[in-house]
């Protein structure tokens, strides 16, 4: 199961959006990755979040699996599409 | 068992005390193949968990002591010891690789850090320090060693170091007992702290160092440069005499210190404090100095990450010109580059610093913040008797571009209506050989003349203080430098105006008579040596201490002036 988003807020995956993420990744059960130009870790570590420094228009592809991947998923997908 | 080791006596007195090391340096890990990996996590998170212990507790005290938002970084630090790309990336490779966690730690830290580091990103580069940071503490835990805390040392702790930096001795403590230093001299920052401080320290100790462990016992004597490990009881009992005579010595000096100094067929001699912190103020006040002889204004410089504003300014001269309450206070100009680097100011890298594009020169190249700091402090100068000294200055011109821009620097404060003292004393220090030459023609421009003698030594004999294969032909008791130093005086006393001495040997009791005698009206000094120096001061006739001085002008080196001082 996965999923591509583009970054669209300007500070991209930064210090406060990328903690919120490795939140929302902790709390699924599957083993979920983030891939960047071909650079793949883990979700629901902060350092490797961090690691990617993703930033604005980047293209970053969200890939689960698992009992719970999708859901991992799409919630992944709206809270980058949403960060401000 | 009791060991004897022989160092340099940096700072004089002698103290009893216990040792922790002031660890800095990785320790060394060796790699190791383990069988059992499971017993190998249960290890590393075990250390976890103590890592986690100690960090909450440094960040209750960084909360305290600095406010929430220090205590914050403590959070990321949290953070990394949860993280399946930290400590769980440790686990795995504990399980894949068969090596031991300490092994493991120290790479992971190690790739993550550096993976930080090299991101294009301030932000994250920033976060590369926190990982090595919390990485080394995990280590440390590992290891079972004490993870070094400067909150943790205590009054009667003996500091033990490979080397201390300025940044280190910033954070030491109230009561130190002594300090001991593998490498470093007499003239090393670690000494020049430990003399400001009034603690004894040995330095340069060599690999004997490593005989020390934490907590053993130390008796630290800064007058024989030795110290005595684990003592036995009669070498405690001895050391506990002296240090009891020794504190009756300094109290019956500083109950007499209170009172100005006079040579004693009256002669007055100032005795100042050289201040490089707003912390040293206090400390000048209580060893009762006369006013201040030098006050470095690089701390402002050097502790901020910006250039320090006019307002940030105006508060630090401000504050120290009340606490001596009309009594004189030298303000030193900015004297940066050298070995003074700011990280915002983008000094570019020099050859030969010292030669180089340092202190007044780079001040008159760069207005805009010699201008700041020229405001600030005549704003600050009705608060108290300024005296503003410019650094580093070896001709005419300079002196006089740097007095057109205090001038212009006036009118337009004045202009804006604010008050500016109009009895504010400009002098410069004297630490160029050119400067000391020529001051018969510098003294016409100026209202007081100080001499650094660290600089104008080092230039002197062409010696690097720091460099200890040269350390032994840098001696301020050269007559080389003396001859320069009575030049000045005579320059001086020519031109009417006050000479003073702002280096260490200043503060170096044994020569008070010899300074006295080259003719100083001020001697300026950490404030700990004041006491002593004002008491001998009091025991000099002026006329003998002329002729010692002038025999000490034509002996052959510094060895010979201290055996003619002793003699």
């Amino acid at each position: 199961m996965e999923k591509t988003v583009t970054i669209t807020n300007a500070s991209g995956l930064h210090a406060r959006p990328a903690a919120l993420l490795v939140k929302e990744a902790s709390a699924f059960k599957s083993v979920i990755k983030l891939v960047k130009n071909g650079k793949e870790v883990d979700a629901k570590s902060l350092l490797g979040v961090m690691s990617l420094a993703a930033k604005q228009n980047d293209e970053i592809t969200i890939r689960a699996e698992g009992e719970d991947a999708e859901a991992a998923v799409n919630k992944l997908a709206e809270i980058i599409a949403t960060l401000s | 068992m009791s060991q004897t080791i022989q160092g340099v006596g940096a700072a004089p007195g002698i103290n009893l005390g216990t040792a922790v090391w002031w660890r800095k340096e990785q320790p060394t890990v060796t790699v190791k193949t383990v069988a059992d990996t499971q017993a190998e996590t249960a290890k590393l998170k075990q250390a976890i968990d103590q890592t986690k212990e100690q960090i909450n507790t440094l960040r209750q005290t960084a909360a305290e002591r600095m406010g929430e938002e220090e205590a914050q970084v403590f959070d990321a630090h949290l953070a990394f010891l949860d993280d399946p790309g930290f400590t769980g990336e440790m686990e795995n490779r504990i399980h894949s690789q068969k090596k031991n966690a300490e092994a493991i730690c120290q790479e992971v830290t190690e790739e993550m850090s550096a993976l930080m580091a090299s991101l294009d990103d301030e932000y994250m580069q920033a976060r590369a320090d926190d990982i090595r940071d919390v990485g080394s503490r995990l280590l440390l835990n590992l290891l079972g060693k004490k993870p070094f805390d400067p909150s943790q040392l205590k009054a009667g702790d003996v500091v033990v170091a490979e080397e201390l930096t300025p940044s280190d001795t910033a954070q030491f403590p109230e009561g130190i007992a002594g300090m001991v230093t593998a490498k470093g001299s007499k003239t090393a920052h670690a000494a020049i702290m430990a003399r400001t401080l009034g603690i004894p320290a040995v330095l340069g100790l060599g690999a004997l160092i490593n005989n020390i462990q934490d907590d053993d016992k130390l008796i630290v004597n800064g007058d024989k440069g030795t110290i005595i490990l684990n003592p036995s009881e009669a070498e405690e009992q001895e050391a506990r005499q002296l240090i009891a005579a020794q504190k009756e010595a300094r109290e019956a000096a500083l109950k007499e210190a209170a009172a100005d100094a006079y040579t004693a067929d009256g002669k007055r001699i100032q005795t100042f404090a050289n201040i490089g912190s707003l912390n040293d103020i206090e400390l000048a006040v209580k060893n009762h100095a006369e006013g201040v002889g030098l006050f470095r204004t690089e701390f402002l410089y050097l502790e901020s990450d910006h250039w320090p504003t006019e307002e940030e300014q105006y508060q630090a001269y401000a504050k120290v010109l009340s606490a001596f309450n009309g009594r004189p206070v030298v303000i030193r100009t900015l004297d940066i580059g050298g070995d003074k680097d700011l990280p915002y100011a983008d000094l570019p890298k020099e050859e030969n610093p010292f030669l180089g594009h340092r202190a007044i020169r780079y001040c008159l190249a760069n207005p805009d913040v010699f201008k700041t700091q020229l405001k600030a402090l005549l704003r600050a100068s009705v608060h108290g008797n300024l005296w503003i000294m410019f650094p580093m200055i070896e001709n005419l011109s300079e002196i006089r571009a740097a007095k057109a821009l205090l001038e212009e620097c006036r009118q337009e404060l004045t202009g804006a209506g604010t008050e500016v003292a109009d009895d504010i004393k400009v002098g410069i220090m004297i630490e160029v050989p050119a400067a000391a030459v020529t001051a018969d023609l510098l003294a016409k421009e100026v209202d007081f003349m100080s001499i650094g003698t660290n600089d104008l030594t080092q230039y002197t004999l062409a010696a690097d203080r720091g460099n200890e294969q040269v350390a032994h032909l840098y001696d301020a008791a050269h007559p080389a430098v003396l001859r320069l130093v009575k030049m000045t005086c005579d320059a001086a006393d020519k031109a009417g105006i006050l000479v003073g001495m702002c280096g260490e040997l200043a503060g170096d009791v044994t020569m008070t008579e010899i300074l006295v005698g080259l003719g100083l009206h001020e001697l300026s000094m950490s404030a700990s040596a004041i006491p002593e120096v004002k008491q001998r001061v009091r025991l000099i006739d002026s006329a003998k201490a002329k002729a010692l001085a002038d025999k000490a002008l034509q002996l052959e080196d510094g060895d010979q002036v201290r055996a003619l001082i002793r003699s």
